[in-house]
């Protein structure tokens, strides 16, 4: 007969999340106010949203699974399904467009050899399009992870993988 | 003294190594804070303001003291109240809160104290967009360090005045610069706007009186109280007072930022400071403040940068940063990203806004594929009218429609060209 496995009390979160979580609330009267930040601080160390961890999210911040997935799904910057260790946001709004944007996704998508929102076979990177990311006196720019790259030009893969 | 032309620049050096603590208070930082907690009622602070003719630099143009004012704080003292700087940032063609808060971090915060001490608020949030990860750095090591000099946290300064800050970082979503869908953003809700009335200063965060300024107001307050009413009135060239962050970019010379008097001429910001357009390129229009406002011409060159002034000439200041639409750029393939933008981020709690953009986005690809009809110029038209003022639960969509409704009337002949080229294939086939 099997020993009965000790459950943790939010199944699926690690402590160091949950303590993260926890800190986070106390800046709330309500601690459902909290339910970003905690999908954040679930992508810092897993990268992307889970089913089971949108569960236990919502358990722990005492709000229902589907009001949270109402809330993940809404933000762009949240990630329901699996994305690259590092996530290449490159901007599409107008500057950045009329500046050769999508040159730029296409080389670097080229690169990788995937589409947008697709990880790349080595695990390492998903190229996602975002919105204006207010640097538009250098465009066109890319986000990679949390380095913004400014003034890339048809070298975009020399500037962003440095090769 | 150096400088003071530039109020909300004068720390930021051209090799940007951001302003530190004691860079901000060698040039006069957090004593505009000090006379207002030691020397001044939160009302005289209010009418400071007010009697400076400072107006929000988000894009809407309110007056600032006057926001304050409406705020209730004579019938209940323990009310908690709370205070927003809208630091997130998100209008296409829009960069300059990126610049202040990277560059002199401290000059938000000391605003943010001052306001808050204006409206009696006890917390006060910094709402910035997830991608400005050095701000949040900047922003981060900036609140630490206020605290440790007392000018944030329990009696600031000795006085009987005491303020939290705290810095929350959004998931990126345009819709949340609107105020009401900011407070329910930072409820940590999904981000639809709320119905006005009743308004955030009266009831706004968790139902309590909610102040939301944008980034660029809050830096303009510390220099009002520090230098006087008279001062700030004299900065500007034209109706609408002090400085702003004048941007501009596209395919000219130097595309920037530069703080400039109210009321400074467009040509001025073009000619001069951009350097004019790039060898080989002509201007063909331009946006003044950003996506969601009007396309003006070359005629308009001369029209000046103040709130009525814009207005006047069939557009907004919005934020003041311009998006140049040169002459090989097609406008009917800008309008078109431009509305793909406003579609997918309507919320979609309102229906015109949430069927409305996907169609105009629709009608622009037909157009462009050579799939057009005469007809659907009268379409957009139309659409220009069903989102417009009004119609909907905020100002995105009407916000959306300003550029479309102004390149049918100016570029009327590009949209046309798509489809006559369209017949014309119709007819020899």
């Amino acid at each position: 007969m099997k020993e009965p496995i000790e459950k943790p009390d939010f199944e699926g979160l690690s402590l160091a999340e949950i303590r993260e979580i926890k800190a986070g609330m106390s800046h709330y009267e309500d601690k459902t106010a909290a339910s970003i930040e905690a999908l954040k601080i679930i992508q810092k160390h897993r990268r992307w949203v889970s089913d089971e961890c949108l569960v236990a999210v919502a358990e722990l911040l005492e709000m229902s699974s589907a009001q949270l997935e109402g809330v993940a799904t809404f933000y762009n910057l949240i990630y329901r399904q699996p994305v690259g260790k590092t996530v290449i946001h490159y901007c599409n709004s107008v500057t950045c467009w009329m500046l050769g944007a999508e040159d730029i996704s296409e080389r670097l998508c080229r690169y990788l050899n995937v589409e947008l929102g697709e990880i790349s076979a080595d695990g390492e990177y998903t190229v996602l399009p975002i919105v204006c990311l207010g640097a538009c006196d250098h465009a066109p720019v890319v986000l990679v992870g949390d380095k913004l790259k400014l003034d890339v030009t048809e070298n975009a893969v020399n500037e962003i993988f440095g090769r | 003294m150096e400088n003071m032309d530039k109020p909300l620049t004068k720390n930021i050096r051209p090799d940007r190594v951001f302003a530190t603590l004691a860079d901000y208070e060698s040039t006069g930082g957090y004593q505009g804070l000090r006379k207002a907690v030691t020397q001044l009622q939160p009302k005289d602070v209010q009418q400071w303001v007010k009697d400076a003719g400072l107006r929000g630099r988000g894009g809407a143009g309110f007056g600032t003291g006057l926001k304050w004012s409406m705020v209730p704080v004579d019938d209940d003292s323990s009310q908690t109240r709370y205070l927003i700087a809208n630091a997130d940032e998100m209008e296409p063609g829009t960069f300059k809160d990126r610049l202040l808060m990277e560059q002199d971090p401290h000059q938000l915060i000391e605003g943010i104290i001052i306001a808050a001490y204006a409206v009696q608020a006890s917390i006060a949030y910094i709402f910035l967009r997830s991608e400005y990860h050095l701000a949040a750095l900047r922003l981060e090591t900036a609140l630490r360090g206020a605290r440790a000099k007392g000018y944030l946290g329990e009696h600031i300064l000795n006085s009987e005045f005491s303020l939290e800050i705290h810095l929350h970082t959004s998931a990126g979503r345009y819709i949340c610069g609107e105020e009401t869908a900011l407070l329910n953003a930072l409820e940590g809700k999904r981000a639809t706007p709320r119905a006005k009335p009743p308004f955030a200063v009266v009831s706004g965060l968790w139902g309590r009186p909610t102040v939301i300024n944008n980034v660029e107001t809050l830096c303009n307050v510390p220099h009002i109280l520090n230098y006087g009413v008279e001062w700030y009135r004299g900065l500007s060239m034209g109706a609408d007072q002090g400085t702003k962050l004048f941007g501009a970019s596209g395919r000219i010379k130097h595309p920037g930022l530069w703080e400039l008097p109210m009321g400074v001429p467009i040509r001025e910001i073009i000619e001069e400071h951009a350097g004019g357009m790039q060898d080989g390129y002509k201007l063909r229009g331009f946006l003044p403040g950003g996506a969601s406002t009007d396309f003006l011409l070359p005629e308009h060159l001369d029209v000046v940068m103040d709130y009525e002034a814009v207005a006047k000439a069939g557009s907004r200041m919005g934020t003041g940063t311009m998006i140049i639409l040169d002459d090989r750029t097609c406008p009917v393939q800008m309008v078109l990203n431009l509305e793909q933008f406003f579609a997918q981020e309507s919320c979609g709690w309102c229906t015109p806004c949430r069927d409305g953009l996907p169609w105009t986005v629709t009608l622009l690809k037909d157009i462009i594929a050579g799939r057009g009809r005469l007809e659907d110029l009268d379409i957009l038209s139309g659409l220009t009218r069903m989102l417009g003022p009004g119609n909907t639960f905020c100002a995105l969509a009407p916000g959306a429609m300003e550029p479309l409704q102004s390149a049918l009337k100016y570029f009327r002949k590009d949209f046309e060209r798509y489809i006559a080229e369209d017949n014309a294939v119709v007819e020899s086939a």
